[in-house]
């Protein structure tokens, strides 16, 4: 219908989908102020804490030995944590996606185990398994080796609360893709390595990027199961989580905020990673999703 | 170059379910035969077994008079295209085609020249000159599929075995394409095997047709022999609408074929 038909009515146009505006400021209003309430001002207040007495104070927290033994015994730990789950994890998806076995559901439960049981029980266990006192413990004592109250049992445990990301991120996306892409390879004449590194990694690079992601940020953050098995013995097996908490405890807020600060701006850093990594990539992202 | 497959009681089945119950099948060199058959009736099971891409529980392959359960997959040499082409999505056409010749061991892989050359060649062969840069997302689907089958053909196959090879098309990319390989087929001369459900399908492209029921062969032959004397009331019910005008006159041996290869 032309407007010379029906000049004099101007209604807004219909949206049979849309909502009213009134709805739609509600749901976004909502929506903000919940971030914003719940996200953003911890977040704020973190930073402000840290800083409230001045940079000089802030930074001279960190010439704290212990605290700087803390930053370093964290990225020592997920430095080990995070590429064993990365391996591991992709030999769990590619024999769950691709392979048909007995026992596969089992396995499927098994890895989110870490997922579905309370940290604190899970750095429990090792504890029952290792400490001096645990099933493993007299032979451990009786060779020389720490575990328990050690740098071991806390990647152990860092190890195991983490395991799932990115299995977890990897399994439906390798189901989705099926097998044909990789039988294509090998009518081809490519060996399975070969197969693996040219086809089937090249399809899985991004989820299995945020899975290391995700998985990193989860390793740094650990503080249940750590807690339990680290015996938060400072210098030698305090992390960067277990060493705030031991600052707050003090009342040594400023310190306690500073570390935080340092802990918030590693999770910043790997989500402006994924973004700037996601920008950069668009295009090919999309191929990839597409076809 | 082109060797003929001999398939001898064929068994195979998942589970309690029998796939294949003793299938044999003689196909000659250089000849184009259908696998036609109903959903289940066993053909793509037969196919990829021919393939390597399925275990088999009894029985034996032959390509010429090699035992195909003493090859390897990459030892095969087969030219396989799936249903759904499964380019490589993450890789331009180049490396798409290129792919199986760069797999091969430094000893035996031609050089960087070499490979191009041989791409840009089967990329004229499938007609899709110039688009060596683009992503299987940004092709068509008779595209991808020529793309699937020029892949296959760059290892220079024994035998060349396609899946559903127009399934996925509609219905005047699909007229076309099966022309189009028809001619191809009689240039470069390969044993080509290819399941299809489309009688029409397979009447109108193959040299002899295999009719496939609840994993046996019901009759093989050619179009003609299928028709006039169908053998079983199976293949009598399932080709009574055919027509026989389309299918491909009978041809003389492959003599003087373009040598692709």
């Amino acid at each position: 219908m032309s407007d010379a038909v029906l000049p004099a009515i101007e209604r807004p146009r219909a949206q049979p989908m849309g909502e009213s505006g009134l709805v739609k400021g509600l749901l976004i209003g909502t929506a903000l102020l919940f971030l914003t309430a719940f996200l953003f001002l911890p977040l704020i207040t973190v930073f402000l804490e840290g800083f409230r007495k001045g940079a000089d104070v802030f930074f001279d927290s960190f010439s704290d030995p212990d605290t700087m033994a803390a930053v370093k015994l964290t990225l020592l730990v997920a430095a080990i944590a995070v590429p064993f789950n990365a391996l591991v994890g992709i030999a769990a998806s590619w024999a769950i996606a691709k392979f048909n076995f007995a026992g596969k559901n089992l396995l499927l439960t098994l890895i989110d185990l870490p997922f579905s049981i309370s940290p604190v029980i899970s750095g429990l266990v090792y504890v029952l398994l290792f400490s001096a006192h645990g099933w493993l413990g007299p032979w451990l004592i009786a060779n020389d080796i720490e575990i328990i109250f050690a740098v071991p049992g806390i990647v152990l445990a860092t190890v195991f609360v983490t395991f799932p990301f990115v299995a977890r991120e990897l399994i439906p996306l390798m189901q989705s893709q099926g097998t044909s892409e990789e039988e294509a390879a090998l009518t081809l004449g490519a060996s399975g390595f070969h197969t693996f590194l040219r086809v089937t990694l090249p399809n899985i690079k991004w989820a299995l990027l945020y899975g290391v992601l995700l998985c990193n940020a989860r390793a740094m953050g650990e503080f249940g199961a750590v807690s339990v098995v680290s015996g938060h013995i400072r210098g030698l097996t305090n992390t960067m989580p277990l060493h705030i908490e031991i600052l707050y405890n003090e009342y040594n807020f400023v310190a306690a905020f500073a570390v935080a600060t340092l802990l918030a701006g590693l999770a910043l850093l790997t989500l402006v990673a994924k973004s700037f990594l996601e920008w950069r990539y668009a295009g090919e992202l999309a191929a990839s999703h597409r076809h | 170059m082109s060797v003929a497959v001999t398939v001898k009681n064929l068994t195979k089945s998942f589970g309690r379910y029998p796939a294949l119950g003793g299938v044999s099948l003689q196909v000659e060199a250089g000849e184009l035969v259908a696998l036609l058959g109903p959903s289940g009736s066993g053909k793509t099971t037969l196919l990829r077994a021919v393939a390597g891409l399925e275990q088999i529980d009894g029985g034996q392959v032959f390509f010429g008079d090699i035992d195909a359960n003493q090859l390897t997959l990459r030892e095969r040499r087969i030219g396989f295209v799936f249903q759904h082409y499964a380019l490589f999505r993450h890789m331009p056409v180049m490396d798409n085609i290129a792919f199986g010749l760069r797999a091969r061991p430094r000893k035996t892989r031609p050089s960087a020249q070499a490979i191009r050359d041989k791409v840009s060649e089967l990329l004229s062969l499938v007609q899709l000159d110039g688009l060596e840069a683009r992503y299987p997302s940004q092709l068509s689907g008779g595209q991808r599929q020529r793309v699937a089958l020029a892949r296959a053909l760059a290892i220079e196959p024994r035998v060349l075995l396609l899946d559903e090879p127009f399934g996925a098309l509609d219905a005047k990319v699909r007229k076309d394409l099966r022309k189009w390989l028809r001619d191809l087929h009689q240039r470069t001369g390969h044993t080509t095997l290819f399941v299809t459900h489309d009688q029409d399908e397979a009447f109108e492209l193959a040299d002899r047709i295999a009719i496939l029921n609840l994993g046996k062969i019901e009759q093989i032959g050619t179009a003609a022999e299928i028709v006039r004397s169908p053998k079983t009331s199976f293949v009598e019910d399932f080709v009574q609408d055919i027509d026989l005008k389309r299918a491909p006159p009978a041809r003389d041996k492959p003599a003087a074929r373009l040598s692709l290869i």
